[in-house]
């Protein structure tokens, strides 16, 4: 049940951490005052795959000054615990990536430190890498026991033979994504400690407090009362801190082990692009069977992925993206195959949409070729095809409610006048005498909010909050604030179940010693799934307030019944005789599945996610005749992600989400050779400014959903979704070539384009 | 010791030291002011962005020795948490700050572009802070945020005593609030 009495839910109330940011107050990992702390680096290696043979340290260097810690030191696992164990925390004579860690070093002096990685040399016996995903499917070298293959999955739905059998066309494709780098503006860091009972404490910049007391548990042989993990403000992740921070907070403990002191270890911004994870690299193939009218009759799609040295997230990022690959359309028969490799290359990991923009990518692109080769508008094609209410997904899964593919979709071709704007590109194609080709192009998604499958069940995660002593009320949840405002939706959810005014509600900072595990800050899952445990949390709250008598009753939960609010002073009255002399009352809640949901991991059928959020873009660019540059002009988008708890946060999300799709599909060229990023900076890794991104409409669709905080989908990951297919949609209007393979550079445009009538002639007659 | 003398935030200071240590550090280490960030050491991000004799530069690609005698302004300068500057407040109101980590070179690129007379239309605004990464935002509610504070700074009186009439709301391009309830 969702509440529709609501006075903060809804609104646009001010950040809970703007004060602090916009006044440079907020204390990020490497602001914090750490009396007596050492700073800590990486011996990292330079060559993909082979063995260590001998670390010499340069006997002219005063090695006295510093602490150096190598594997040996570990007292627990040399693992870096996350869905397996396979990484290792310092690589122990074997190499499997550039950039692998080896030994750390740390001094009071940061450049003393970094001047001491230039004393160490390191002999390596080197082995043949396997450098990507084609190389490692061909088993140049066996790298991951037996096959290369991290995981597998195979959907399977309907007779894949039988629809093709009938289809009038049959289109195929394949499509191209390289790494992304999640370009968080603050890099990682961490600190770590040990406190004098032993206790392992880690500040840092974090995504998953949890996940990093996990990780350090096994590799430090603590018990979880033993390992305190507090989140440092963090200056933006995007799924870059979800699983990397148990790897730097791993070091940095070591070192402080080793150092009995303080440790910070904080990457400059080329050891954070060249070593932390990346988005999947992926190839995906489609083959799609289609009848006159462009109806889907058979989807047959191989994924493949890059997984890098290393598991760490992969199998469930090959997992979301697999299940995403079919697109939000409804087909009788499909096959999905996906295989995530390994390769000796640093690990990949989470990126905002996990796997899904990668498939999506395909999907949608594929849908721009079934359109032309039946000759029919494109988002026409799509909406014979979309999900309504009661479609079976790929999953076998039936969507029951807040199904919205054709409202987004018809929402944003009405506001971004789709037909219209693709008649006039036309006729500003044909003059010649134009200085650029225009186009405007769509794509349509859904995304899956929540963790994956029995993923939630597996999580159980808990979350809630506390009434204080001078009656304010603090959320309790593991669930980091690092941009997207959590700390300010569970404020609001909080306030209105309890019906009082939001600046009674403070969030306390995720410490693993001071809140429940509500599970990782990940897959679009805050809002919806957290958000609903906080909701639920603060109506039991409000209920023992009123059963104590001292507060009126609301009907419904609701919020400031009939209009009048509680005062401040009969509210602290209440909460003392609730608390009744002790300092903080705690109302926890957990995870309880939706009813209706079931999903077999084994076969891969079921409900793969509660619900699925829904987006429609449109894009309008123009490409220089001359210097093939694009210019994004203008973009429109409808996205339906149930209840909309702050309007301006949402759109904040949307607007931030696509503009790393447009920077997906046009900029972020990571090079790799040998197996390493070779352009780890912002002066050669392009990112979006202020001035490539252009201006965005942004339109709401709300369907409330049941089982989500306040009615709320997730909104992070879907808005990374559509811009990059829409985007080459775009260019095949304006250039008349397909571009398959992502990011799409000027030069890229330039070797397309067919030579006589292209760029170059254009220049020709320039002279 | 070679001294360095400029001003920070109005205040004299003498910094005793190497003279190529990065105006960046000598902020954050020396003089404690870490609201100026450092996002990529090589004047591209633009995080650790300080006004120098007003004018906006990164800190991180300026040795202290070029700043003798001149004036340095950081974020700490613009306004406390009760007593907001008109950018910060209208960040705050037009949602211009997510993770905060680009947010005061971001206020501060903005408050030299207002202050030297900038124009306030979308593609100006967008060309000043162009030296400014942000990975959340997308920059929009940023632009809008900067219009914002345009208005809160006009001079009153100059429309016939009355505050602008509009806003920068009405005029944005943006359908935020549009919300079609099904």
């Amino acid at each position: 049940m969702y509440n529709t009495d609501m006075a903060n839910v809804g609104s646009n109330v001010h950040r809970k951490d703007a004060l602090e940011k916009l006044t440079g107050r907020a204390l990020f990992i490497a602001d914090q005052d750490i009396p007596g702390a050492l700073f800590g680096v990486t011996v990292r290696s330079s060559i993909p795959r082979g063995r260590v043979r001998a670390v010499r340290f340069d006997p002219s260097f005063p090695w006295k000054e510093f602490v150096a810690a190598s594997a040996k030191d570990i007292p627990g696992k040399n693992a870096v615990a996350c869905i397996e164990l396979d990484q290792p925390l310092l690589a122990d004579g074997e190499i499997r990536h550039c950039m692998e860690p080896i030994l750390l070093i740390a001094h009071e002096r940061r450049e003393r430190a970094y001047e001491a990685l230039g004393h160490i040399e390191i002999e390596y016996e080197e082995l043949p890498p396997v450098l990507d995903i084609e190389e490692s499917a061909a088993m140049k070298a066996v790298v991951r026991a037996p096959d290369n293959i991290f995981k597998e999955f195979l959907i399977e739905k309907g007779e894949l033979d039988a629809g093709f059998a009938q289809a009038a066309h049959v289109v195929e494709g394949e499509y191209r994504v390289p790494h992304q780098e999640q370009a968080y503006i603050e890099p990682n860091g961490a600190a770590a400690w040990f406190e004098k009972d032993g206790t392992l404490t880690v500040v840092g910049s974090v995504q998953c407090p949890y996940y990093v007391q996990k990780a350090l548990k096994a590799a430090f042989d603590l018990p979880a009362e033993k390992v305190r993990v507090i989140q440092a403000v963090t200056g933006g992740a995007f799924g870059g801190k979800e699983d990397y921070p148990s790897v730097l907070a791993g070091h940095a403990a070591l070192l402080a082990l080793k150092a009995r002191k303080p440790v910070r270890m904080l990457y400059d911004r080329a050891e954070d692009m060249a070593s932390t994870t990346k988005r999947h690299p992926a190839i995906v193939r489609h083959r799609t069977g289609v009848d006159k009218e462009g109806r889907l009759l058979a989807q047959d799609i191989e994924v493949l992925m890059d997984g890098g040295a290393y598991l760490t997230l992969t199998s469930v990022v090959l997992s979301r993206g697999a299940i995403h690959a079919a697109g939000p359309y409804s087909c009788p028969n499909v096959r999905i195959r996906a295989k995530a490799f390994a390769t000796n290359t640093p690990p990949n990991g989470a990126f905002r949409g996990f796997g899904a923009p990668q498939t999506l990518f395909a999907a949608e692109l594929q849908m721009e070729r079934i359109a032309e080769v039946l000759g029919m508008d494109p988002v026409e094609v799509r909406r014979r095809n979309a999900v309504v209410e009661g479609s079976v997904t790929a999953t076998g899964q039936v969507l029951r409610e807040g199904v919205a593919a054709r409202e987004v979709l018809d929402l944003c071709a009405k506001r971004s006048d789709f037909a219209r704007r693709r008649k006039a590109f036309d006729a500003w194609n044909k003059k010649a005498a134009n200085p650029t080709w225009r186009g405007i192009g769509f794509a349509l998604a859904y995304h899956g909010g929540g963790f994956t499958g029995g993923g939630e069940d597996y999580l159980a995660s808990r979350a809630g909050v506390a009434l204080d002593a001078d009656g304010g009320v603090r959320v309790l949840a593991a669930s980091t604030e690092m941009g997207q405002g959590a700390a300010t939706i569970f404020s609001q959810m909080a306030a209105d179940a309890l019906g009082i005014p939001y600046e009674w509600v403070r969030v306390q900072t995720p410490d693993t010693f001071k809140v429940p595990d509500s599970g990782p800050t990940v897959a679009s899952r805050t809002t919806m799934v957290v958000g609903r445990l906080v909701e639920r949390a603060a109506r039991e709250l409000r209920a023992e307030l009123e059963k104590s008598g001292s507060l009126p009753l609301i009907s419904g939960g609701g919020a400031r019944s009939g209009g009048k609010a509680v005062s401040r002073a009969k509210w602290n009255a209440a909460a003392r005789k609730l608390l009744a002399g002790k300092p903080s009352r705690e109302f926890i809640t957990q995870y309880q599945r939706p009813p209706g949901i079931q999903w077999d991991d084994k076969t891969y059928k079921g409900d793969a996610y509660g619900t699925f959020a829904y987006a429609a873009l449109a894009v309008e660019l123009e490409v220089d005749k001359r210097t093939c540059e694009v210019r994004v002009l203008k973009v429109v988008t409808a996205e339906e992600i149930g209840r909309v708890i702050h309007p301006l946060l949402a759109e904040g999300q949307v607007i931030g989400g696509t503009a790393q799709g447009l920077g997906y599909a046009l900029m972020e060229n990571a090079v790799y050779r040998n197996g390493v990023m070779r352009n780890p900076h912002f002066t050669d890794y392009i990112i979006p400014t202020a001035v490539d991104v252009p201006p965005m409409e942004v339109l709401f669709i709300e369907k409330p959903y049941a089982y989500g905080g306040f009615g709320a989908k997730g909104v992070g990951e879907l808005p990374m979704d559509v811009p990059a297919p829409a985007v080459c949609a775009a260019l095949r209007q304006a250039c008349g070539c397909w571009f398959t393979r992502l990011p799409v550079l000027p030069e890229r445009i330039f070797a397309a384009l067919p030579k006589k009538t292209g760029a170059v002639a254009r220049r020709e007659s320039l002279g | 010791m070679n001294k360095v003398s400029f001003t920070v935030n109005g205040k004299k200071r003498d910094y005793r030291g190497e003279p190529f240590k990065r105006l960046l550090d000598v902020l954050r280490e020396d003089f404690r002011l870490t609201g100026v960030k450092e996002g990529c050491g090589e004047g591209e991000c633009g995080a650790c962005t300080v006004l120098l004799d007003g004018k906006p530069v990164n800190a991180c690609i300026i040795a202290v020795c070029q700043v003798q005698g001149r004036a340095v302004e950081t974020v700490e300068s613009l306004g406390t948490p009760t007593r907001l500057h008109a950018l910060q407040k209208a960040f705050l109101e037009e949602g211009g700050a997510q993770c905060g980590i680009c947010t005061p070179g971001m206020l501060l690129a903005a408050a030299a572009h207002l202050r030297e007379g900038g124009k306030t239309d979308e593609d100006s605004i967008r060309a000043a802070l162009g030296g400014n990464l942000c990975r959340c935002t997308g920059y929009q509610h940023i632009v809008r945020s900067v219009q914002k504070a345009a208005e809160l700074l006009r001079p009153r009186g100059r429309d016939c005593g009355a505050r602008a009439a509009k806003s920068p709301r009405s005029a944005r391009s943006s359908g935020r609030g549009k919300r079609d309830r099904s």
